[in-house]
């Protein structure tokens, strides 16, 4: 009788350690909730700001959101084909950035911009997309293809070391001055809405960002599900090996892969840069993570789970510093605080299938 | 047919290497070396330069001899290798010259110019760069034609005359080849003299030589001496380490307490990374909590007003370490490796972050940081100079490598590395996966919080500077270009990657892009790192192994 007994508690034990583990979580998760509605509702019953202040940060969300959504579509396309993380990606974006940079800085000191501004932004946009992807193919090439039967902690490594390398090449040929974009004439204007007897300005700027984004999104939509690159696509993200047996060239489809992810993430580069005015080479290392954390927010692997993850994010970003009211200088912590949330609470993201977990 | 083939592979690499080339001088290499002399008149740039047509040969040499053994077509895809590589310096260095790109390639300069020239004009230089390219690449050939041994004796020859030379003013500035060089009343130059670099040269490659002649008697001596000679070599060791710091001056003390604190951190993220498999990039943050939480219990200026001695202030810097480990650790327990490395990213910057920010200024000093965190005590001696400090920090070290060297061998070390394999197996073998993982977190974190609060007395102030994701990455490399799971593989690798940069000033430079590309090689290469532990390389090299086995079976 003891005996058994005794066995009974043995095999017993790890089970209920787990679950104490699970309910500390769950009291710390739900502390937090607490804590966060009750700063939400303070804010709110002092009324300190006026709707314009609220519709403001919401737009500046969005411009700031459709940024992250366009790199976190990188990371989630390659980590739905090579269950990867391409840790590299934020430097991709980085040197669309650059390109677009010395594109426009060119059409600025030749006149270009002043006399034909819409050709100059199109020739920008397709500079700062075009150069991403050679960078992004290379990568894949050379870095990664080797690596894709190696044990999963030797591919990452390697995509940080990767990062770093793109990161301090860039330095090293293009200088560590900051790079300064120059104002384009015709979106530095404004529309001014009346909003609750207060003035609330809209940038021209955000509407650009905003439109191009929304562009881009039809369009890797469109192709991933109506062409034939795209079913094959998706194809080698179910299983390469069935898809190799089809007849995809599965090599060519992760090219390809890389090289949309890429010129996605170059297009955010250019806005980033017409937005916030000043890059520099480690200018994309923080909205990487943040990319990745827009991607695991949508669930990852899931294409509109990662447009939706990065507005999310973006929105939250914008939005939380005021309504918590806090000091914006803890933006970013509150972005990392809510990716290891989402991972612990919600490892499926908004709209994924788990992956973070066991899977692959 | 065949002809075309060579020439394709030869055309092949010397694209590639070119390519390669052009990067490393537009990144501006070449002209910085352009003052770092090896032997004499010899400059580092040169050798730079030369090295670009011995790869470009080699390379091609290698690819060609896959399919064939003929020397004529070895030579020949080795020489259009070096051809193309030539070419594209030359078409670089006839650019730089004739067109303005500084607004835009910011070390296309006229001392870039200068560097890849030689002083001569142009054309000349265009050509010189074209030849000394092609002659470099036959001659990579014509070294591998030499028999094993020799070719083998010259390359340590080669190696041992470029460290020396690289290292010479180091070594010359030494307190004890000070005291040696006035003992035998003779003066070193900042340069090894050429005399001398030819003499090392035919020396060291003599005596390798030599020395490979009987690789059997080396192994017999071995046998009958074994207890004995490694009793001797242990005190040898001892000795040399006690009296390092005095026989190499201050300036070096300082650097190879840094090493020592490296190695510290080194070794406890190896119990992290190369023992439990969890990959932490936010390994400052515990480095950083051990530093701030140093200063705050012993600095009389903190907020807490203690200054308690170093002694005490340094458990309780390891507990809250430690205990900051197993925070961090229970969230993350059930993530897979690659979101671990990202979660791990945030949480280390989101300490620097809040160290950073006004929210906790009046308790932490915000970028201001924390003063006047004393020096320890030891006996009554002030451990303010770096010499005495080498000798806590290797205190520390030791302790740290017995401690990594019985956990490796102790049933929690086996549970790590089973669960580093495969954690569905381990937790089916009765491996309690909660506490195996939370104490590597908490025994890693501890190791690099010791590292953290005798930093912060070695610098007597801190600032949330001093804690960025370089710290941790820095880390990352060493133990992975060292060897994972390697504890003389980390140390080697600390000795390197923090002292190389402290001695040639110059590679700073280039610091962070060389350990970008080093992880991106050695994982490419040799995942296993240069001094691997034996089951790591094993593991790495399952693959082949059963491979080649397969080979002989079926042959």
């Amino acid at each position: 009788m003891a005996v058994v007994s005794r066995e009974a508690q043995v095999s017993r034990a790890p089970i209920v350690r787990v679950s104490v583990n699970r309910i500390l979580l769950w009291v710390v998760g739900l502390g937090v909730a607490a804590l966060v509605v009750w700063r939400i509702a303070g804010t709110a019953a002092r009324g300190l700001y006026g709707p314009d202040i609220w519709i403001m940060q919401t737009l500046n969300g969005l411009v700031q959101g459709s940024m992250y959504a366009l790199v976190a579509l990188g990371y989630t396309m390659v980590y739905g084909i090579l269950l990867m993380i391409n840790f590299a990606h934020g430097e991709i974006f980085m040197i669309g950035a650059m390109a677009g940079y010395f594109v426009l800085n060119g059409f600025h000191q030749s006149g270009l911009l002043a006399s034909d501004p819409v050709l100059a932004l199109l020739l920008t946009f397709v500079v700062g997309m075009g150069v991403p992807p050679i960078v992004g193919v290379l990568l894949e090439r050379i870095a990664y293809r080797p690596l894709r039967r190696a044990p999963r902690l030797v591919p990452l490594i390697c995509a940080i070391g990767a990062s770093f390398f793109l990161q301090q090449a860039v330095r090293l040929l293009f200088g560590i001055r900051t790079k300064v974009y120059p104002t384009v004439a015709v979106l530095s204007g404004s529309w001014t809405v009346n909003v609750g007897g207060r003035d609330l300005r809209i940038q021209h700027m955000s509407a650009l960002i905003i439109v191009i984004t929304i562009i881009l999104m039809v369009a890797l939509y469109l192709l991933v599900r109506k062409t034939k690159i795209g079913k094959a696509m998706r194809a080698v993200a179910e299983d390469k090996e069935a898809a190799a047996l089809m007849g995809i060239d599965v090599d060519w489809v992760i090219m390809i892969t890389f090289a949309i992810g890429s010129a996605l993430a170059g297009a955010a580069g250019v806005m980033w840069g017409l937005w916030y005015k000043q890059v520099i080479h480690t200018v994309g290392f923080i909205p990487g993570i943040k990319a990745f954390t827009s991607a695991v927010l949508g669930g990852i692997g899931n294409i509109p789970g990662a447009m939706m993850g990065g507005l999310f994010l973006g929105f939250v970003e914008a939005i939380a510093p005021t309504a918590l009211d806090i000091s914006t200088q803890l933006k970013d912590v509150i972005s990392f605080g809510l990716l290891v949330i989402v991972l612990i609470f919600r490892p499926s993201g908004i709209l994924g299938e788990v992956l973070s977990g066991k899977k692959a | 047919m065949k002809l075309l083939s060579v020439v394709r592979a030869g055309i092949r690499n010397g694209l590639i290497v070119g390519a390669v080339a052009v990067f490393i001088v537009l990144i501006g290499m070449v002209q910085t070396f352009a003052k770092r002399y090896l032997v004499s008149d010899l400059t580092l740039s040169t050798v730079i330069l030369v090295a670009f047509g011995l790869a470009a040969g080699a390379l091609a040499a290698q690819q060609v001899s896959r399919n064939t053994t003929q020397l004529g077509s070895k030579v020949l895809a080795a020489a259009v290798s070096g051809l193309i590589t030539g070419v594209m310096l030359a078409l670089l260095l006839l650019v730089v010259s004739q067109v303005p790109l500084r607004d835009v390639l910011v070390n296309a300069t006229p001392e870039m110019v200068a560097a890849l020239s030689f002083g001569l004009p142009l054309s000349g230089a265009a050509l010189l760069l074209i030849g000394l390219s092609v002659v470099m690449a036959v001659l990579a050939v014509l070294y591998g034609l030499l028999p094993s041994r020799v070719r083998r004796a010259l390359l340590e020859g080669i190696m041992a005359v470029t460290l020396i030379g690289i290292f010479w003013e180091a070594i010359v500035g030494l307190d004890v080849s000070r005291l040696v060089m006035k003992f035998l009343g003779v003066k070193a130059g900042k340069v090894l003299p050429l005399p001398a670099g030819l003499g090392l040269l035919i020396l060291v490659s003599l005596v390798t030589y030599v020395w490979r002649a009987h690789p059997q008697s080396n192994v017999t001596v071995r046998r009958t001496g074994e207890g004995l000679r490694r009793y001797v070599s242990l005190v040898l060791i001892a000795g040399a380490l006690i009296a390092l710091p005095f026989a190499v001056g201050l300036f070096w003390s300082q650097t190879l307490t840094t090493i020592g604190l490296f190695t510290l951190m080194g070794l406890g993220l190896n119990i992290v990374v190369g023992m439990a498999g969890l990959l932490d990039l936010g390994y400052v943050a515990f480095y950083a909590i051990g530093a701030y939480a140093m200063a705050l219990f012993s600095s009389p200026a903190s907020s807490l007003h203690i200054g308690l001695p170093f002694w005490v202030a340094l458990p309780i810097a390891l507990l809250f370490a430690a205990i900051s480990g197993i925070l961090l650790g229970i969230p993350v327990l059930r993530l897979r490796g690659d979101y671990l490395a990202i979660v791990t990213l945030g949480f280390g910057e989101i300490i620097r972050i809040l160290a950073l920010s006004d929210v906790l200024k009046p308790y932490i000093g915000g970028p201001q940081g924390i003063m006047e965190t004393p020096s320890p005590f030891f006996f009554g001696i002030q451990m303010n100079d770096p010499r005495y400090l080498y000798y806590l920090i290797l205190a520390a070290c030791l302790v740290v490598v017995f401690l990594s060297l019985r956990l490796n061998d102790s049933r929690i070390g086996r549970a790590w590395i089973a669960v580093r394999e495969d954690e569905d197996v381990a937790q089916a073998m009765g491996i309690n996966l909660v506490a195996a993982k939370l104490m590597a977190f908490a025994i890693g974190a501890s190791f690099a919080g010791v590292g953290g609060a005798i930093f912060a007395a070695r610098q007597g102030a801190i600032f949330p500077m001093d804690f960025t994701l370089f710290v941790s990455i820095n880390v990352l490399c060493l133990i992975i270009i060292g060897g994972i799971g390697s504890i003389p593989g980390v140390i080697t690798g600390a000795f390197f990657l923090i002292g190389l940069p402290e001695v040639l000033r110059e590679v700073d430079e280039y610091r962070i892009l060389a350990y970008g590309a080093g992880l991106v090689i050695m994982m490419l290469v040799r995942p296993e790192g240069l001094i691997p532990s034996a089951r790591r390389r094993l593991e790495l090299h399952e693959a082949e192994d059963q491979g080649e086995l397969a080979a002989y079976t079926v042959s």
